[in-house]
């Protein structure tokens, strides 16, 4: 424990003689900060878009899933007369909650997008509609088909699942997409970090030379290193987390109902996950460094 | 214990024990293996074959970390100094404490720079020092561990006689408090010097081994 605590604060840069000791690269240290800005700022919109997906796959499922319309189309004079068998044929089924025919006001403000809100929906021949909502139990949908054909030839039964599966899976599809998309911008961030440890670990073959001859081990060695390209990685990562964050907080709204352009972003807790990715990025940037140190080390006698 | 490279043999049939508190001279022509036998000696190589026995450890058996404490009780006099350059003369002969953790015993370093002569230049860094001053800054830092054996390769290679013989007074002041000493030379001069000081035992590499060579050069 005590050990661990050593380390922590030697990571930290308590120990600042250690890293005077490797010189300083003001380029390459640069371009790892650079690098883990760049790749923290991709991860936090990758991380929002698998957030906002996830969240409008829930809303589909969850919105709709209980919900169902039965559209009529009949001749006028016969649309009350159908509705009202409709209605009584819904109102029998088990599996069925509730059945509500939609008034003139509530038609015309379901229209009112496409068509403006002056439609004179009285003369035109507007089917009727039925909102029916779904105990959780459920109804036999084809039961129920073939029960409204009998009773008010005109109705037609439009279950939501029939068009909600594939949406729920769409977003369900892109949400792991994300994720995935988070996984491959945190190893390519190991592999490049691995690459400019690397580059400077070779830059300094004689320190490490020297300090192996003077008697340093191999983890103080390694950890001069590993310590140079962890706090620059997590500096880098913090920067391009925070202009991200910024950047999608002030996101423009579209307005109205979240659609889901206005929805990518983060809810509530939500915007506590962008802030891991500094201290993945630091993970990543540890045991890569340390690898790539050991491997450098192992080579010399 | 045989040592070579590329299928033949630089050192071979070579058996002998250096004991501890004396003062060694390794000489040979140029090229012999003298540098090779001193990194035998802090395992910087490893012998191709027999066994070689450094401070009673077994050098082929040694871990990596059991290598770099080894290092902390031999001092190493670098034929090309090996120093770091961006680092002051005061930080470099301290490195060896760095390394080990113990920067806070550096209170001697003051002492050893003014012993070797070098109190002023205890801020400049190790290019801007001439060969004589960087063979006694590598010198402040072998010992700076009091380490048990001081190895020197050529101390006095690029430095004129008067710096010859400070160094090698520093040296001898060191076998008398009780480290055992091992210098690559072929200044016979040296040797000379330093028989007048002190008990030395020459070794010769000739023929590809090693002999303990007369009392008389």
């Amino acid at each position: 424990m005590k050990a661990v605590l050593r380390y922590i604060a030697r990571l930290l840069g308590f120990e600042s003689s250690a890293d005077r000791i490797v010189p300083p690269t003001g380029f390459t240290a640069q371009l790892t900060l650079f690098t883990a800005g760049a790749m923290a700022f991709l991860a936090v919109f990758a991380l929002a878009l698998s957030l906002a997906t996830g969240r409008l796959a829930d809303r589909w499922a969850s919105e709709l899933a209980m919900t169902a319309t039965v559209r009529i189309a009949a001749p006028v004079g016969q649309m009350n007369a159908q509705t009202a068998a409709a209605l009584k044929v819904l109102e029998t089924t088990p599996g069925v909650a509730s059945a509500r025919a939609l008034d003139t006001a509530e038609e015309r403000a379901l229209l009112a997008p496409w068509f403006g809100p002056d439609l004179p929906l009285d003369t035109l021949p507007i089917p009727q509609l039925i909102e029916v909502v779904e105990t959780s139990e459920g109804y036999d949908a084809q039961g129920l088909r073939l029960r409204l054909s009998a009773e008010a030839p005109g109705a037609i039964l439009d279950d939501h699942t029939r068009w909600r599966k594939p949406l729920v899976r769409a977003a369900t599809r892109l949400r792991g997409l994300g994720f995935l998309s988070i996984l491959l911008i945190g190893a390519a961030t190991g592999a490049m970090i691995t690459l400019a440890a690397n580059a400077a670990l070779a830059a300094n073959a004689q320190v490490i030379r020297v300090m192996r001859l003077v008697g340093a081990e191999d983890a103080y060695i390694a950890g001069a290193f590993v310590r140079r390209f962890t706090l620059r990685a997590l500096l880098g990562a913090a920067i391009g987390t925070a202009i991200a964050m910024i950047a999608i907080a002030f996101l423009p709204s579209a307005g109205g109902q979240g659609s889901f352009l206005t929805g990518l972003g983060f809810k509530g807790a939500h915007w506590l996950w962008p802030l891991l990715i500094p201290l993945l990025a630091a993970s990543v940037a540890f045991a890569a460094t340390r690898l790539a140190a050991r491997r450098t080390l192992r080579g010399l006698m | 214990m045989a040592y070579g490279y590329g299928g033949s043999d630089l050192l071979k049939d070579v058996s002998l024990t250096l004991a501890p508190g004396s003062f060694y001279f390794l000489t040979g022509p140029s090229g012999s293996g003298k540098t090779t036998f001193l990194k035998l000696c802090y395992r910087d190589l490893l012998a191709t074959s027999g066994k070689v026995s450094i401070l009673g450890q077994d050098a082929r058996l040694m871990e990596r970390d059991d290598v770099a404490l080894l290092r902390r009780r031999i001092g190493v006099v670098h034929q090309d100094c090996q120093f770091l350059d961006h680092l002051s003369v005061a930080e470099n002969v301290g490195l060896p404490l760095t390394v080990s953790g113990r920067a806070e015993e550096a209170e001697n370093l003051e002492e050893l720079l003014s012993w070797v002569g070098l109190s002023d230049h205890a801020n400049a860094l190790p290019p801007e020092l001439s060969g004589g001053e960087r063979q006694r800054v590598a010198l402040a830092r072998a010992v700076i561990m009091s380490p048990d054996v001081v190895i020197a390769d050529e101390p006095t290679g690029n430095v004129d006689w008067d710096m010859s013989l400070r160094l090698l007074s520093l040296l001898v002041e060191l076998n008398r408090m009780g480290k055992t000493i091992l210098i690559a030379t072929h200044d016979l001069n040296l040797i000379r010097a330093a028989k007048a000081q002190v008990t030395t035992r020459v070794l010769r590499i000739s023929n590809k081994t090693l002999q303990a060579a007369g009392a008389d050069l």
